[in-house]
């Protein structure tokens, strides 16, 4: 039986996204953003709407494809698809399942999405204030331990001692978003550059490691992606970009709770970045700029490893803001990421990837050909897409 | 009542598995499941050995010495239970018998935390049904 494969079969054709805001400042209801952010990818894609005929999620998003679907007048919804768990580590995920659903003839045009209004809502990510804690819960909350900046903070702790890599690799990688933030004008943090002396006065968030500039911002606003197939794509108004690869999914036990999982230290991608890069024909050394998940600083630090585009060794060399900028060894986070630009749970991140490819980055890498996007550190599932222009393929 | 006057919060699990792991705290001994087919221990309590597959497990008392595997101290008051405590250290302790559990630190100031250094357990009891395991520098000649 032959083995599988995405590369080259789907092409992304559209990006759409809203304008972004702080987390409760949206004057629009969650709805319309997403509805929003579609309506531009389709615009972006020079195609109608009425073309969509399939949507997919992840983190439990609350605008579901049949109101969607009603909404924008769509005649035939043939696929609807939510990536489950693992929360903004489905970001690529709901892109490879995009992927996987045009290959196998189930949808012909398929929008990725993501939309968030915080005020309407409540805050992503937040612990329970209740008096009595159950289930696993009932393991860490009486110690104080109920967010995810303090459990990923423990696997970093973890991670950083036993490779001995010291913190200035987590400012570089702060920076390095904060930088790129400056040219992006739909960035929150455009106009907001980060200094050495600003990220290391800033206020604890979790000690060792996690400043207030280490961690991800929370925001409002809406992203979509849609994708097709190569051929249909050749009629659209963009130039195709191709995916080249994808996985998703985690190691053994690696959920194991409450901090049991064998291989601790870990953003969760080791078994995960072989099968992407064999699917994609590519290695690391390829890889022309990457975007990778910020939910918290230490967590691309290891996801970058565990993609094998630096090696633990060379992790405290590599992690210098000279290397992660435009013009460096590895451009990282060019739109300003999750930090600066925006904390749409990380598809920001994969429509970033789609214009450097297309040559439509406000920190453009010169003639990037392949693009990596990595969504989720640290949870489980992660999900992990990497694209390529058609002269790779 | 007042903000930080609030309680922390208490485990209260509905689940038997889980009730047993708390009521055997009140021992003064922390207990965790031994597999009766390939002796391996585990935690959190649950019905079948995630190596060997057997449904055959017994409450086994655990030596309650172990190392600091991991810690964090937080700045955030994530619940009004630890409003007058901030900063303050969680820690995952690797317990002896080679399972993790999170918990809180005793008798160390948190400056002279060092991952690795050697723990062991004590309890504290907080309510008439909830003892909390907690861990402290363990003592000499041990």
């Amino acid at each position: 039986m032959s083995k599988g494969s995405i590369r080259g079969q789907v092409a992304v054709v559209g990006v759409g996204e809203t304008t972004y805001y702080k987390r409760g400042e949206s004057p629009d209801a969650e709805f319309k953003l997403g509805l929003q952010a579609i309506l531009k990818a389709c615009e972006d894609a020079g195609i109608s709407p009425k073309q969509i005929d399939g949507f997919c999620s992840f983190s439990d998003d609350r605008n579901d494809p049949t109101r969607l679907s009603a909404a924008l007048g769509i005649p035939t919804m043939r696929l609807s698809v939510m990536q489950w768990g693992g929360g903004g580590g489905g970001a690529a995920g709901a892109i490879s399942n995009a992927a996987a659903a045009i290959h196998a003839g189930y949808a012909d045009v398929v929008v990725a999405y993501r939309a968030l209004a915080q005020g309407q809502f409540g805050r992503f990510g937040q612990g329970s204030t209740a008096a009595y804690a159950q289930g696993e819960r009932a393991y860490t909350a009486p110690y104080g331990l109920m967010s995810p900046a303090q459990s990923f903070a423990m696997k970093v702790v973890r991670f950083m001692h036993d490779h001995k890599i010291g913190p200035n690799t987590l400012r570089a990688i702060s920076m390095a978003s904060y930088h790129h933030a400056q040219n992006n004008p739909r960035a929150i943090m455009y106009g907001k550059p980060l200094t050495e002396e600003k990220y290391d006065q800033s206020r604890w968030i979790v000690e060792p490691y996690f400043h207030l500039y280490d961690c991800c911002m929370e925001n409002d606003g809406a992203a979509a992606i849609i994708l097709t197939s190569p051929e249909r794509a050749r009629d659209m108004k963009q130039k195709p970009v191709y995916l080249l690869g994808a996985a998703q999914g985690s190691g053994h036990r690696a959920g194991a709770p409450v901090h049991n999982a064998g291989d601790y230290g870990s953003s969760n991608f080791t078994q995960l970045t072989a099968r992407m890069y064999e699917m994609a024909g590519v290695t690391a050394k390829d890889v022309d700029v990457a975007q990778i998940y910020e939910n918290f600083t230490g967590g691309v630090l290891m996801t970058m490893i565990e993609h094998n585009l630096c090696t633990p060794e060379e992790a405290n060399e590599f992690f210098k803001l000279e290397n992660l900028v435009v013009g460096g060894k590895l451009p990282l986070n060019t739109s300003g990421g999750n930090l600066a630009e925006c904390y749409m749970h990380g598809l920001g991140l994969q429509i970033e990837a789609i214009r450097q490819l297309r040559g439509q980055s406000t920190n453009q890498v010169a003639n990037a050909k392949v693009a990596l996007a990595a969504a989720g550190p640290m949870v489980s599932p992660v999900s992990t897409c990497i694209y390529g222009t058609e002269e790779v393929l | 009542m007042k903000f930080d006057q609030i309680p922390k919060p208490v485990a209260n699990p509905t689940e038997p598995l889980n009730r047993e792991f708390w009521e055997l705290c009140k021992s003064g001994f922390l207990h965790f499941q031994r597999c009766d087919d390939c002796g391996r221990w585990r935690h959190l309590p649950r019905h079948q050995c995630a190596g060997c597959g057997s449904p055959h497990w017994h409450w086994a008392v655990s030596s309650g010495r172990g190392k600091l595997f991991s810690w964090t101290i937080s700045h955030m008051v994530l619940h009004p239970g630890f409003a007058g405590e901030a900063p303050y250290a969680a820690i995952v302790v690797e317990l002896e018998e080679g399972v993790r559990m999170v918990s809180g630190l005793r008798d160390l100031p948190v400056e002279q935390m060092r991952l690795d250094m050697p723990l062991e357990v004590c309890f504290e009891q907080v309510t008439e049904n909830f003892t909390v395991p907690l861990f402290r520098p363990a003592s000499a000649g041990q």
